[in-house]
């Protein structure tokens, strides 16, 4: 892990499945029965990425910096 | 890989009849594919119904809306349209508007919005009150709340409303004005956002349109045109579908007599009674949608569909799939599985979704508080529905009532 990598999260709980994540970052989310998933962990910086999170209608996703494990996205 | 029957016409019907569903059911069994539809302009398409086909079309990023703009791509309406809004972008661009938005929207910041929304709803009924029955629902409710919210959101003067109403109700128009009247309209909404957007150049405000305007002289982050065309977006998509479906819902609810005794007796159930009948009451009306164009060659329900055709969604076939949803045809909302699609999928998921979901739960509750005993005014027969439009609506909703509570 470096300065550089991302690490995503998605609460189940929170997603609603609105298909947004997937939608925008196909590369990147995948919608299963349960809801919304990362397909890696952790990934390069990626700009459609922080579309996703930021996108999404309920905050499911979180973009923290891998390394710091600082919140990238989404914030105020 | 092939279909089994000749191009059927589509939209099915040239209108709608009250809430109910087509009748055709072709392309909603097991052995039926996609079906092979010829829209009124533009040629021929295919139709997806399935719940898992029509989230395909949605979703998957092999489906395209941008491809298609201001091309002579199969369609309901006469125009093609030359003013490219966000449902007409594919992402990276999509998204980059919607992003400018989203932020707004979100269930976070809808929730800080509810005690104002409660109050405005409070206001309504409170005239309504006074003035004494019969009253009609969509001019005292249904109307006057979501163009409030969504004024004050945005920064546009709710008392430009009646202005505003009328080109909306005209450029979400397919037969019911002329095509003139429509041009007309739209160029009109475009005219009276660039007014407004000028106007928070000069005096910055607390409000969407101020945040639009930093996003492009401090950011550049869209173009004149996207902002304005964005703007407009907006002040329609938050006002038109919401009180449509107040009306839809309401209407819904009187009815359905067991249902809406169930919801008085347990006020609880209006979360699951909001998501219920998003999943049974269509909103589409006399349009086709909004088709995505495949970008690659690709299979769809067992159907080959060809680079740069259109594929059309019929939401509402979706939404009572038995494949999904056990009794489909039946209203039931303590439903406890409901995965609707009623506002849409995949990117262009309804950008306003919460704030719909908010207004809706807190206008029923709070109506079906104060009128324990509200009803039709007229015999339903009489209740006239609006034609030739995007969005299924009543023209009027006459109601009466013996008793209020406070």
């Amino acid at each position: 892990m470096s300065d550089t990598q991302w690490r995503l999260e998605v609460d189940r709980h929170t997603c609603i499945s609105s298909g947004m994540c997937s939608g925008i970052a196909p590369d990147h989310f995948e919608l299963e029965g349960d809801g919304s998933h990362p397909l890696a962990d952790v990934v390069d910086q990626n700009e459609a990425v922080i579309d996703a999170a930021e996108s999404c209608p309920v905050e499911a996703i979180k973009v923290f910096n891998a390394a710091s494990g600082e919140l990238v996205s989404p914030v105020d | 890989m092939t279909t089994t029957h000749e191009p059927v016409n589509f939209p099915f019907t040239p209108d709608y009849d009250r809430l109910n569903p087509s009748p055709q059911t072709i392309g909603t069994g097991d052995g039926e594919p996609l079906v092979r539809v010829r829209l009124p302009y533009g040629g021929e398409g295919w139709l997806a119904r399935r719940y898992e086909d029509v989230k395909v079309v949605l979703a998957d990023p092999r489906f395209s809306r941008a491809v298609a703009f201001g091309k002579d791509v199969p369609r309901a309406t006469s125009y093609i349209s030359d003013q490219p809004g966000i449902l007409d972008m594919d992402p990276p661009d999509h998204t980059r508007l919607r992003r400018l938005a989203a932020k707004a929207f979100t269930a976070r910041r809808v929730e800080l919005l509810k005690p104002r929304t409660q109050e405005i709803i409070d206001g309504l009924l409170d005239k309504m009150t006074a003035a004494g029955p019969p009253a009609d629902l969509m001019d005292s409710v249904s109307w006057p709340l979501p163009i409030t919210v969504i004024c004050e959101l945005l920064g546009v003067p709710v008392e430009d409303r009646a202005k505003f109403r009328a080109w909306t109700d005209a450029s979400l128009s397919i037969t019911a004005y002329t095509l003139e009247e429509i041009m007309d309209a739209r160029q009109s909404l475009r005219e009276y956002m660039a007014g407004l957007i000028a106007e928070r150049r000069r005096e910055p405000a607390d409000d969407l349109l101020t945040g639009l305007v930093k996003a492009r002289d401090e950011e550049d982050r869209l173009s004149e045109q996207e902002m304005v065309q964005f703007a407009v977006g907006l002040l329609i998509a938050g006002h038109e579908t919401t009180a449509n479906q107040f009306g839809n819902f309401m209407y819904t609810l009187l009815t359905h007599p067991d249902q809406l005794a169930a919801l008085r007796a347990d006020p609880g159930l209006v979360d699951a009674a909001v998501e219920e009948m998003m999943r049974y009451t269509p909103l589409g009306g006399a349009s086709s949608g909004f088709p995505r164009f495949a970008t690659e060659d690709l299979e769809l329900g067992g159907v080959l569909v060809r680079e740069g055709e259109a594929v059309f969604v019929d939401i509402t076939a979706a939404n009572r799939d038995p494949r999904v949803f056990d009794r489909p045809e039946e209203l039931d909302i303590t439903r406890e599985s409901n995965p609707h699609i009623g506002f849409g999928h995949g990117a262009h998921h309804c950008l306003g979704a919460q704030l719909a979901r908010m207004e809706l739960r807190l206008a029923l509750s709070t109506v079906l508080r104060r009128f324990p005993d509200l009803s039709f005014a007229v015999a339903e027969a009489q209740i006239s529905w609006k034609r030739g439009r995007f969005i299924r609506g009543l023209e009027t909703f006459p109601v009466t009532w013996s008793e209020v509570r406070v």
